[in-house]
C-alpha cells in the first residue's frame, strides 16, 4: 500500500485488527481495512512529521504524536480533531493505558527542553473535553526516554532509553522503580505481549530482547546481523518478528542485498531464525502484528506499507517432535 | 621563597643538612675507579730496575690514552728472603677518561711484553668484583625438566577431523570442524594477536603477531611455546620444515640506549629488518638488512623475502638486477662464500621436494642437490634466459633462451617433475599481450622443453598439485587489468599424454601436454586446485556483481575401472558438479585433506555480509556463518604422512570397509545431536510454559483484588477463525437472495 510519499514511522492495528493506522513523516494519518488495504481515510491536520500513533481498544479515538509539537486526539469514524494538546518539543511516543482511562506521551528532548514522559488522563466519550493537565510528568534522568508503554492494570510504564537502558516508573509518582541496561544501543521500539506481562525491545545494536514486565528479568535475546528498528511478538505461534536494516543515510551506498531489510522471524523460545520475508526497499522502520496473529504489516522508510498474510504452512508450523 | 622563616635560621654551618645535596653529587664508588686499570703479569724487578720499567710501562700505554700525573704505581714489598724491596709483578694505571681505561684494556691485554712476560690487563673495579666471589663452587640448581606437549596432538582425533583458527572481531578461536554441524570451539582467546594469524607450514605452531615481536601458540592446551622479539613485526615465513622463522619489521631494529642488554639483538644486528630465528630454541641465527639496489635506494619488499630449498637446507633471497645470494643452514653462512652473480636477475624459486628424487638421494648421498630456477630479462643484445641451477654446485644443467620477453612467471608442480615458464609477449603491435607456455620436464634426460601457444592473455595458472594437469583462465577481453567489472574469460585444462608404447616397445618420448577441454564465456579468475589434486574450483574473486563457485571434477567417470573410456576421451571425465554462489567472497580455502573447502567474506576487504560457508568437494553447502567483523579463517595444514604407499594402496583397497565404520560413527553423532537439540528444545518450551503459567497465574490474581473483570483471550480459538471466515461466505448468499 503506497499513500505515504515520506518514510512511514509507525503502523498500529485496531483491538479487533480490522483497521490499521499509519502514520508517516509526510504529516497524514492513514487508516487502512487491513484484510483487503483499501483505505478508509486519512487524518490531517499535523503540519510535522508525524512519530507515533494509538487508538483505544474500542476503536473511537486515536492519538497521534508529531514533530510539530502536538499530540492530536481524533475521533476514528468522522476523522474529526478532538482536542490538541501542545509541547515545547517533538511527541515521540504515545499510549493508551490499558483500560484507555489514560494516555501516555513521550517527548523530545531538544533546545535546551528535557525529555519527559507526560501522563493524562483521557475521557473515552467524544463530546467530552479532556484535560490540559497532566497527571504526572516523569523527566528520565540521564538518558531520554525513546520509547514507553504501560504495564498490566496499569501499575508502571516502562521506558526505552536512548542509552539502551529499560526503566520502570511508577506513573502516579514519577518515581524509578527499577532499571537496567540490556542493549547497548538507542532502544528503537518496545512492544507489549498481548496481557502486558512480557515486552520485546528491539534496539540499533542488532540484537531484540524479551523481559518480564513485573521484575525486567531478561527472558530471550535474538542477535541479528542488522541494526533493529522494530520487534514485535505473534499471537498464536510463538515467534517475533524483527525488522531494520542499516542506517538511512547509508542507504543509498549499499545495494538492496547488503541493506537487509527483510522482515525477520525468529522462534520465540528457541531463539532461532526461522525465516525471513523480503519485500521492502529501505529499511523497515516498524512492524505491527494483526491481533489474531494471521497476518503482520511492515512499514519502512521507503514508504510503503506491507501487509502479509500467512498462509496454511505458517499456522501448521511446528517444530519437529515437538 | 615560600616557607623560609627567617627566624628559625640554623646558628651555624655544621647545623645545616646537608645530606641531600650529598647524596646528589656523591660519586658512586665504581664510577669512581672506571679509570683505573690492573696491569698483572709485568716481570718483577728490584729497586734498581724500577724506573726503568715504570718508563718501559708508560711507553705502552701512553698509546690508549693519557695517563694521569704519578697515575702508575707499581707496590713494592720487601722481599722476605732477600730484605730487599722488590715489585710484586703488577701495577695500577690511572688514566684521564675511563674510555682510556677500557682502549688500554681491549687493546694490551695479552700484550706480549717480551718473551716470558704477556700482559694482563683488567678493569680495577673488575678486579675488585672478582675476588669477593666465594670460593667455594657452588652447582647450579638443576633446571627441572618440563614435558612439552604433544604439539600433534590434534592429529591423534579419533574422526581424523580438522581444525581451522578464526579470527574475528578481537577473538581468535580454534575450531574442530564437524562437517554441517556448528564447529566446535577447541580453544578462544580475546586479543590472541594485534594484526593476524597464521600457521606454521606443517601445523604445528599457531603464529600471533604483537608489537613486541611474534610467539608461537600450540599444543592441547594452546599455551605459548615461544617468543621471538622483533618491534614492529610485520610479516614472517616459516621454512618448509618449520625449523626456521624469517621475521621482517619495517622498523629497523636499534639497540637503544643501553646497548641492547636484555634483547637478543647485539650491535651487529643494529640497522637491520630481516632476522632468522631458530624456532625450536629461539635463538636468533642471523639478521640481515633489507637488500638495496644498486643506487642504494630500498628495493620494494617482496615476500617471502628468503626462499627456502625444501629441505629447509638453503635458503636464498634475490637482489634484483644484481645478484643471488644463497645461504646455508645452520651455518648462515653464504654458500660457497659468495653470492650468485647474475646481471639483470628477476626472480628465482626453488624446485619443491619431489618424492623420485628424495629415493634418489637416499641411495646416492653424494648427488644431495637441490635446484633453483631463475630468469632474466633481454638485456642489450643478449636474449632473456631462463636458468636452472643446481645447489650447492653451482652448476647450471639448463638454460633456453626467449626473446620478446615482457614478463616471465615460475610455476613449479607441486613434485617438481615440471616446471612452466609463464612468458607474456607483446603482440607485433604491442598493444595487448599474449602468452606462451614453456614447460621444462625436469625429470627427464636433458630437460626437454615444451612450447604451448596461448592467443590469449593468461590471468591465473594453477598445477593440479600432485598431477600431471594443470588449469588456465584466459582472457581476450581488451577491458582486462583496467576495469573492476567482470571479464570475460576462458577456463582449459591440459594434461600430460602418456607416450603410446611404439613398436618393439622402444619408448617414443611423445608425452605432450594437450588440451583437454575449455570453457568459454566465464567470469573466473581464480583457480583453486584441492591439495589432493582431481577437484578444482573454479572462482570470480574481488569482483563487484559476480561471486560464482563452479565446483569441478576432472576424473568423473573413473570411479571403478573405467580407465579405458577416459582414455580414449579425456574431456568427457570432466564435469561440473556444482554452482554456487556466495556473495561477497574474497578467499578460498581447501582443508588440508581436500575433503570440504570454506569460502569467506573477510571484514578486511568490505563490510558486506562477513562470515564464511563451509562446502564439502562437491559442492554441497553444509553451513552458513554469518559473522560481524570477520576477519581471517585458516585451516591447519597438516604434515605430510608417515605411511608408506604401499600402505595407503591397502587402504584404498579396502576402503569400503573403512568407510563403512566411518558411515555408522556419522549416523550416530547425528542422531545424538538431533537427541540433544531437540532435548534442549523441549526443556525451552516447558520452562516457557512453566513461566507463562505463573505469570497469568499471578496476572489473573491481580486482577482480580482490582476487580477488573477478567477479559477472555481473544482469537487464541481455532473456532473464532473459523466463524471469521464464514462470515465473508454470507455476505454473498445474501446477494445472491437480492438477486432473487
Amino acid at each position: 500500500m503506497v499513500r505515504h510519499t515520506r518514510s512511514l514511522t509507525q503502523i498500529k492495528y485496531n483491538r479487533e485488527g480490522d483497521l490499521l493506522f499509519s502514520v508517516s513523516k509526510d504529516h497524514v494519518v492513514n487508516a487502512w481495512y487491513s484484510h483487503n488495504g483499501e483505505r478508509l481515510g486519512t487524518y490531517n491536520g499535523h503540519v510535522g512529521a508525524i512519530w507515533t500513533v494509538d487508538v483505544n481498544s474500542t476503536s473511537s479515538l486515536l492519538l497521534t504524536g508529531s514533530a510539530d509539537n502536538n499530540v492530536k486526539l481524533w475521533e476514528v469514524e468522522t476523522g474529526n480533531c478532538l482536542h490538541t494538546w501542545e509541547f515545547k518539543t517533538a511527541v515521540k511516543r504515545v499510549a493508551f493505558s490499558e483500560d484507555d482511562s489514560m494516555a501516555l506521551f513521550v517527548t523530545e528532548q531538544r533546545m535546551g527542553f528535557p525529555g519527559t514522559v507526560a501522563i493524562y488522563s483521557i475521557e473515552n466519550d467524544v463530546d467530552a473535553k479532556q484535560s490540559d493537565e497532566p497527571i504526572t510528568t516523569i523527566i528520565p534522568e540521564g538518558s531520554k526516554a525513546m520509547v514507553s508503554d504501560w504495564g498490566y492494570l496499569n501499575k508502571y510504564i516502562i521506558t526505552g532509553h536512548e542509552n539502551g537502558a529499560i526503566s520502570q516508573y511508577d506513573w502516579k509518582t514519577g518515581e524509578k522503580i527499577k532499571s537496567i541496561h540490556p542493549h547497548t544501543d538507542v532502544i528503537t521500539d518496545l512492544q507489549m505481549s498481548e496481557d502486558r506481562t512480557y515486552f520485546i525491545t528491539s534496539s540499533k545494536d542488532k540484537s531484540a530482547q524479551i523481559f518480564e514486565s513485573s521484575t525486567l528479568i531478561p527472558l530471550k535475546k535474538y542477535i541479528t546481523d542488522a541494526p533493529l528498528n522494530s520487534a514485535s511478538i505473534t499471537p498464536i505461534q510463538e515467534f517475533v518478528i524483527l525488522g531494520g536494516g542499516q542506517d538511512a543515510m547509508q542507504v543509498t551506498t549499499t545495494t538492496m542485498r547488503q541493506g537487509k531489510f527483510e522482515c525477520r522471524f525468529w522462534h520465540k523460545i528457541f531463539e532461532e531464525e526461522v525465516g525471513r520475508v523480503k519485500g521492502h526497499f529501505g529499511p523497515i522502520n516498524t512492524i505491527a502484528v494483526h491481533p489474531d496473529g494471521k497476518s503482520f504489516s511492515s512499514g519502512g522508510e521507503d514508504g510503503y506499507v506491507r501487509v502479509h498474510h500467512f498462509d496454511e504452512d505458517y499456522f501448521k508450523f511446528k517444530y519437529p517432535e515437538l | 621563597m615560600l616557607g623560609f622563616d627567617i627566624s628559625r635560621l640554623p646558628q651555624t654551618e655544621d647545623d645545616i643538612d646537608f645530606s641531600d645535596i650529598e647524596s646528589k653529587y656523591q660519586v658512586p664508588y665504581e664510577e669512581g675507579f672506571d679509570t683505573i686499570i690492573v696491569v698483572d703479569n709485568v716481570p718483577i724487578v728490584d729497586e734498581s730496575k724500577q724506573d726503568k720499567l715504570l718508563k718501559f710501562i708508560k711507553k705502552i700505554f701512553k698509546n690508549a690514552g693519557d695517563i694521569k700525573e704519578n697515575g702508575i704505581n707499581m707496590p713494592m714489598d720487601a722481599d722476605p728472603a732477600t730484605g730487599k724491596l722488590a715489585s710484586k709483578g703488577y701495577l695500577f694505571i690511572e688514566f684521564e677518561t675511563p674510555e682510556q681505561a677500557s682502549l688500554a684494556i681491549k687493546n694490551y691485554d695479552n700484550y706480549s711484553m717480551d718473551k716470558t712476560h704477556c700482559l694482563a690487563v683488567n678493569r680495577f673495579t673488575d678486579v675488585e668484583k672478582y675476588s669477593v666471589i666465594e670460593e667455594e663452587y657452588k652447582e647450579p640448581e638443576e633446571e627441572k625438566f618440563v614435558e612439552k606437549e604433544h604439539l600433534r596432538s590434534w592429529l591423534t582425533d579419533p574422526q581424523a577431523r580438522d581444525q581451522f583458527v578464526l579470527y574475528r572481531g578481537d577473538d581468535v578461536s580454534i575450531f574442530w570442524n564437524k562437517k554441517a554441524e556448528p564447529p566446535e570451539e577447541e580453544h578462544k582467546r580475546v586479543n590472541w594477536t594485534e594484526t593476524y594469524v597464521q600457521w606454521s607450514p606443517l601445523g604445528t605452531y599457531l603464529a600471533t603477531f604483537h608489537r613486541q615481536g611474534i610467539a608461537l601458540w600450540g599444543g592441547p592446551s594452546w599455551n605459548k611455546i615461544i617468543r621471538f622479539v622483533h618491534p614492529g613485526v610485520k610479516l614472517i615465513d616459516f621454512s618448509p620444515n618449520e625449523r626456521f622463522l624469517v621475521t621482517w619489521s619495517n622498523e629497523s631494529i636499534s639497540l637503544g640506549p643501553n646497548g641492547g642488554i636484555g634483547s637478543p639483538f647485539g650491535p651487529e644486528d643494529e640497522g637491520h629488518q630481516i632476522i632468522i630465528w631458530d624456532v625450536l630454541t629461539g635463538n636468533l641465527l642471523r639478521s640481515f638488512p633489507s637488500s638495496t639496489s644498486t643506487d642504494g635506494a630500498p628495493n620494494k619488499i617482496t615476500w617471502p623475502m628468503f626462499k627456502w630449498s625444501p629441505s629447509d637446507k638453503y635458503f636464498a633471497r634475490v637482489t634484483p638486477k644484481q645478484q643471488i645470494s644463497v645461504y646455508e643452514t645452520p651455518s648462515m653462512g653464504l654458500v660457497g662464500k659468495k653470492s650468485i652473480k647474475v646481471e639483470g636477475v628477476e626472480d628465482f624459486e626453488w624446485a619443491p621436494a619431489s618424492d623420485k628424487k628424495e629415493k634418489q638421494n637416499a641411495s646416492d648421498k653424494k648427488n644431495s642437490e637441490e635446484m633453483l630456477s631463475y630468469w632474466t630479462p633481454e638485456i642489450g643484445n643478449q636474449p632473456a634466459r631462463v636458468t636452472l641451477l643446481n645447489i650447492p654446485s653451482k652448476e647450471i644443467i639448463r638454460t633456453r633462451n626467449l626473446v620478446n620477453v615482457k614478463d616471465c612467471k615460475m610455476h613449479w608442480q607441486s613434485n617438481g617433475d615440471f616446471l612452466c615458464v609463464k612468458i607474456d609477449r607483446h603482440t607485433k603491435t604491442k598493444k595487448s599481450t599474449f602468452a606462451n607456455l614453456e614447460i621444462f620436464r625436469v625429470l627427464e634426460k636433458d630437460i626437454p622443453v615444451e612450447v604451448i601457444e596461448v592467443k590469449d592473455t593468461v590471468i591465473a595458472f594453477a598445477w593440479e598439485p600432485k598431477g600431471e594437469r594443470f588449469a588456465i583462465i584466459t582472457t581476450n577481453d581488451p577491458n582486462y587489468g583496467q576495469s573492476t567489472q567482470g571479464v570475460r574469460t576462458n577456463v582449459s585444462f591440459y594434461y600430460l599424454e602418456k607416450p603410446k608404447p611404439g613398436k618393439g616397445g622402444d619408448k617414443v618420448s611423445t608425452a605432450n601436454f594437450k588440451l583437454i577441454k575449455t570453457l568459454e564465456k566465464k567470469t573466473s579468475n581464480a583457480i583453486y586446485w584441492s591439495p589432493r589434486g582431481r577437484h578444482v574450483i573454479l572462482a570470480t574473486l574481488r569482483s563487484t556483481a559476480v561471486f560464482d563457485l563452479e565446483f569441478w571434477d576432472l576424473d568423473f567417470d573413473t570411479i571403478g575401472d573405467q580407465k579405458e573410456g577416459s582414455k580414449n576421451d579425456p574431456a568427457a571425465s570432466i564435469q561440473l558438479m556444482s554452482t554456487q554462489e556466495h556473495y561477497g567472497v574474497t578467499d578460498i580455502e581447501w582443508d588440508p585433506t581436500g575433503r570440504y573447502v570454506i569460502t569467506s567474506a573477510s571484514f578486511w576487504r568490505h563490510s558486506m555480509e562477513n562470515g564464511y560457508s563451509l562446502w564439502d568437494f562437491k559442492g554441497t553447502l553444509l553451513q552458513k556463518q554469518l559473522l560481524d567483523k570477520f576477519k581471517q579463517l585458516l585451516w591447519r595444514p597438516r604434515p605430510k604422512s608417515l605411511l608408506s604407499s604401499e600402505a595407503k594402496k591397502k587402504i584404498k583397497k579396502n576402503i569400503r570397509d573403512y568407510s563403512k565404520a566411518f558411515e555408522e560413527e556419522d549416523a550416530l553423532a547425528q542422531t545424538s545431536v538431533s537427541k540433544e537439540l531437540l532435548a534442549h528444545r523441549r526443556r525451552l518450551v516447558d520452562e516457557w510454559n512453566a513461566w507463562r503459567k505463573r505469570v497469568e497465574k499471578e496476572l489473573a490474581e491481580e486482577k482480580e483484588r482490582a476487580g477488573v473483570q477478567i477479559i477472555p483471550r481473544r482469537y487464541d480459538d481455532e473456532k473464532v477463525e473459523m466463524i471469521e471466515e464464514w462470515i465473508e461466505e454470507v455476505v454473498e448468499e445474501t446477494e445472491e437472495i437480492v438477486e432473487d
